[in-house]
Formats: structure tokens, sequence, C-alpha cells
């Protein structure tokens, strides 16, 4: 959930201006630059609300409050990348790109917009620090490949941040999920019961409850396991080239 | 006499020589030949090409029309383990029917132990019953003794995806179909009553385009050629489409859909729609690869639409 996205581009953002003939054009160029600029400029300025707020307070408890308005937005705004891999700017599967923007969606309005009560909890800390501080990373990364000049420790920190981060961002998310629960279950909230016309039911609690099954046995296993094989992919060569040299 | 080497076709190994083989043999022998010496490897489950990233051959294929010299080679690829259609078709259809009923019994553990082997209080709900059932029965008995299969197989892999949608859905809807708390259509009779005459004109038509696709096919054979309307005003609909089969069964399901007027059942239909809109596609594509006269008034799947 909390997943930087590795295994969507791969290497293709440094390799895409070699490889391939049919990619975007200047103008296509010039608008992700400026989409990616702004993106990271949108996360540091929820990375200094936090660690403003945290100052002023002396406490990190409640720090969702002082950057919900930013967060949602720039989270939100990140659906635009699913347009950008439909469109064909960005060479990434809409699907597997669609998925993840969802599910960082999801839990920002369907579950802690949504449950007042998480909105004061710890774990909402630890899943909004580790996409910070991902996407800041991720989007510069992003803007530096466009302009053809990744400097190497933009790429590292891509490529070994997650190691924390994502354990980090999926533990925080997931207990965030199961402090809602009890809240859900009590309200009802986006439930339908029996019976109506059309013949259907739907019980959010149960639904939330086989999500969190299925993130931490089968997705964050696989989605990990992914990322630390493309970091051996992408930060290997480097280990050899230096070698002979 | 020709010799034929068969090497992997990403190792690029040398994995069998055969060697006397008669000009007219067919990659079919061949490859049980190939399987004497790789037992593990049954025809079915073997892809042998010309090239090693090209279009496998036919089993029909005779090896002095290939254009190869007096040591043909080949490259074999493992298609992995294979399972026939038929028992793909009999295992994903069986499972609905059987499925259905336990819900309409109302088997112990699904609903309130209350209403355990009770029935519906609805008419609609019996109605409902025998319209899914007949629909698999009608299909496993197609399966047996109506269609005619181009392939004999399908990876193995496949019956457990297919499996798990089929009897997922009609858990899911005969679930909510036969449930204590079911809701009848808003309209009432007037409303099960056009459903079902939509539903069984829809059977009536599938059950005729099956009919027809065998007929143009003889036995044993896996000819292609282009279908034409029949004496059975069903089979009319050929004028306008190329896979009225299709047609029809997206009908069926409209039908039942209004019949129980249920949202799972909706939603069955459409990516039952969806599945079948791609598949209709890429035979109407084939045909038009195939035949230079195919009727150009013809659409995939819905007339004039689609």
């Amino acid at each position: 959930m909390s997943a930087p996205a590795m295994g969507t581009s791969k290497t293709a953002h440094t390799d895409s201006s070699n490889k391939k003939k049919k990619g975007p054009g200047t103008l296509a160029i010039a608008y992700l630059v400026i989409y990616n600029v702004v993106m990271t400029a949108g996360w540091l300025v929820i990375a200094v609300g936090l660690v403003r707020a945290y100052l002023a307070r002396g406490s990190y408890h409640g720090l969702y409050y002082s950057i919900e308005k930013p967060l949602k937005f720039f989270q939100t705004g990140a659906l635009l990348e699913i347009l950008h891999c439909a469109v064909g700017i960005v060479p990434s599967s809409v699907v597997l790109t669609g998925f993840q923007v969802m599910s960082r969606v999801f839990l920002t309005w369907a579950v802690t917009h949504s449950v007042r009560e998480v909105q004061s909890e710890d774990s909402v800390l630890l899943f909004v620090v580790a996409w910070t501080v991902t996407e800041i990373i991720r989007y510069s990364f992003y803007t530096f490949s466009l302009l053809n000049h990744l400097p190497y420790l933009i790429k590292w920190a891509r490529y070994t941040f997650f190691v924390v981060l994502y354990p980090m961002g999926v533990a925080g998310e997931l207990l965030t999920i199961y402090a809602a629960l009890p809240y859900v279950q009590k309200t009802g909230l986006y439930s339908i019961t029996l019976p109506n016309n059309y013949n259907f039911s739907f019980d959010y609690h149960t639904f939330l409850i086989l999500i969190m099954h299925h993130v931490f046995s089968k997705l964050f296993p696989q989605l990990y396991f992914h990322m630390i094989r493309q970091r051996k992919k992408v930060l290997g060569h480097v280990e050899e080239y230096s070698k002979v040299e | 006499m020709g010799h034929v080497e068969i090497l992997d076709a990403k190792t690029k190994d040398k994995l069998c020589f055969l060697d006397k083989v008669e000009p007219n043999a067919t990659i079919g022998e061949i490859k049980s030949m190939f399987h004497k010496s790789h037992p593990q490897w049954y025809p079915a489950r073997q892809s042998i090409r010309l090239d090693p990233k090209g279009k496998s051959l036919k089993d029909e294929d005779v090896l002095q029309y290939l254009p190869v010299g007096t040591t043909a080679t080949f490259y074999f690829r493992d298609l992995g383990a294979q399972i026939s259609w038929v028992t793909v078709f009999l295992t994903e259809y069986a499972g609905p029917l059987l499925i259905y009923l336990m819900f309409y019994f109302r088997v112990p553990f699904i609903y309130a132990s209350k209403y355990d082997f009770t029935t519906s209080k609805h008419w609609v709900v019996h109605l409902a019953c025998m319209c899914h059932s007949f629909h698999y029965v009608k299909r496993l008995l197609e399966t047996l003794f109506v269609h005619r299969f181009s392939h004999g197989t399908m990876p193995l892999r496949n019956i457990f995806k297919n499996c798990t949608y089929y009897w997922g859905f009609a858990a899911w809807m005969a679930y909510y179909i036969n449930h204590p708390l079911y809701t009848p259509p808003i309209y009432g009779e007037q409303q099960i009553r056009l459903a079902l005459i939509v539903f069984l004109f829809c059977q009536i038509g599938n059950f005729s385009i099956h009919i027809a696709l065998r007929n143009l096919r003889p036995p044993g054979s896996k000819t292609r050629k282009i279908p034409y309307p029949t004496k059975n005003p069903f089979t009319w609909i050929f004028l306008l489409v190329s896979c009225p089969n299709y047609t029809y069964e997206l009908g069926s399901w409209l039908g039942f859909t209004l019949m129980t007027q249920c949202l799972p059942v909706a939603a069955f239909t459409l990516v039952g729609f969806i599945q079948m809109t791609v598949w209709a596609k890429g035979k109407h594509r084939s045909y038009l690869k195939e035949f230079r006269d195919y009727p150009t008034l013809r659409s995939p799947i819905l007339p004039f639409i689609l």
C-alpha cells in the first residue's frame, strides 16, 4: 500500500530516452516535469508541516490534523498518474499503478477521513511519515530522470529507503484499519443490509478484515520481495562498475 | 526418407533425433515418436515449431510440405500440464448446478439455523432455481453431445481460474436469491413473465446456434467454415452477428437478472458480457482474416453496435 510504485516503472525512466522511440513528446515531458516538481513540493510541505507541528506541540500525537488538507490534496492528486499511464506518456502498467494509487486513496478517504476516531491514533503518523519520505524521494527521482540528470544519491535512496519505509507504512496502515474496525461495526459505515430491492448486501467491517489479511499475507510479502530484487538489479550494476575502475 | 531432430526452443539442446521418418508423416505422428523418448511430455503438451519463437505447427501438417531439408530441425516448447476441454467444461458447469441447489435447499451453515432445509415463500425463487439448473444441465449436455472442439486441451491452471469464476459467482448469486430476506421483483408477475420469455427465447436461440455450428463441422474434423442462417429462425441472427451464441447467452442472463432483480446477477451478466465481447471480437477478426468473402453486415456480438 505504501509501496513507492517501484515495480511499475522499473528502470524504464532512465531507459525510456534511449530504448523507446515512441515515447512522450517534449510537451508531455514538460508537463511531467511540472507534475513531479509540484508533487515533490507538495509532499515537502507536508513534511515541513509535520515537523513544525511537532516542534510547536512538543509531542508527536495528533499531528494528522496539522497536515490533513495537503495530505488529502496531494495523495488524491496522484490519481493523475493512472491517467499518465493510460495515455502513454509514462511507460508503466495502468493496472498496477491504478492499484497502488487506489490503495493510498482508499486509506486516506475510506478509512482515515471516514472514521474520525482513528485520526488521533499514532498508527496514522506511522504511515503518513512513511508516505511523505517515500513520495519526496520518488517524485524527485522522476523529476531528475525526466531531465536526464539523476544524482546517484536519489537513485540509491529510492531503491534503499523502502527497506524500512515500506514495512513501516504497511504497519501504520494495518494498525489504522484495525483501530477503525470497532467503529465501523458499531455504526454500520458503508454497509448495506438485507432486505432491499437489489437483493445485495455489503459488510464494510468484514471487507476491511479481508483486506487486512490480503495485504499482510499476500500483497506485502510479494511486493516487498519484488522490490528487493529490483534493488539488486538496479544498484547491483554500479557496484560491479566501481570494482572494474 | 528424412530425419528429424528436435531441439529445445530456449536452450537449443538436442532433445531427440528421429531417423528414417516417412516424408508423409504428420506433426502429430512425430509428437508421438518424441513422446516415446520423453514420456513426461505427452503430445498434448508439446509445441513443435520451425522457429524457436515462431507459431506452433499443427498436428495435421505433413513433414514433406514443410520448408525443411532432409533433416528437419524443429524446436520444442513445453506447454505445461494439459487438461482436456471436455473435463474443464464439465467441472466448471457441474459446480454451479450443485452449488446453487445447496443454497436453494438451504443446506445448514449458510443461513441462520432456523431456516435450515426450509423453502422460500416466493414462487419466483423456485422459478429461478429451475431456470438456473436448466441452463447448466443444458450446458453439460451440450459439452457431452453437441460441441466439436478445435483444441483437445488447455493448460491445467485454467481449470482453477475458470472454476473459481463460475463457482464463485454461482455461490454469490445463489446466496441472495435463496436468502430468507429475498425481495421479489418490483413489478411482480409482469416483470417475471417478461423475464422468463426472454430467458427461454435466448436459451432456445443459444442451443440453435450450437447445433448450427456443430453441423458446419463433420465429426472428427477441425475444418472452419462461415456459418450461415438455416431454416431455423433462431439462426437468422447470423445475418447480423458473427457470434450469436454469445448474443443469446447475454440475453439469457439479462432475462435472469430481470427475473431475480438481484445485483450480483447483474454483475455476473456484465462480467460475462465483457469476456464474451473479447472472444467475439477475436473470432470475428479471424473470420475476416480467413475468409475473403465474409459478410460485411455482421458485427461481432451486438447487431450494428459491437
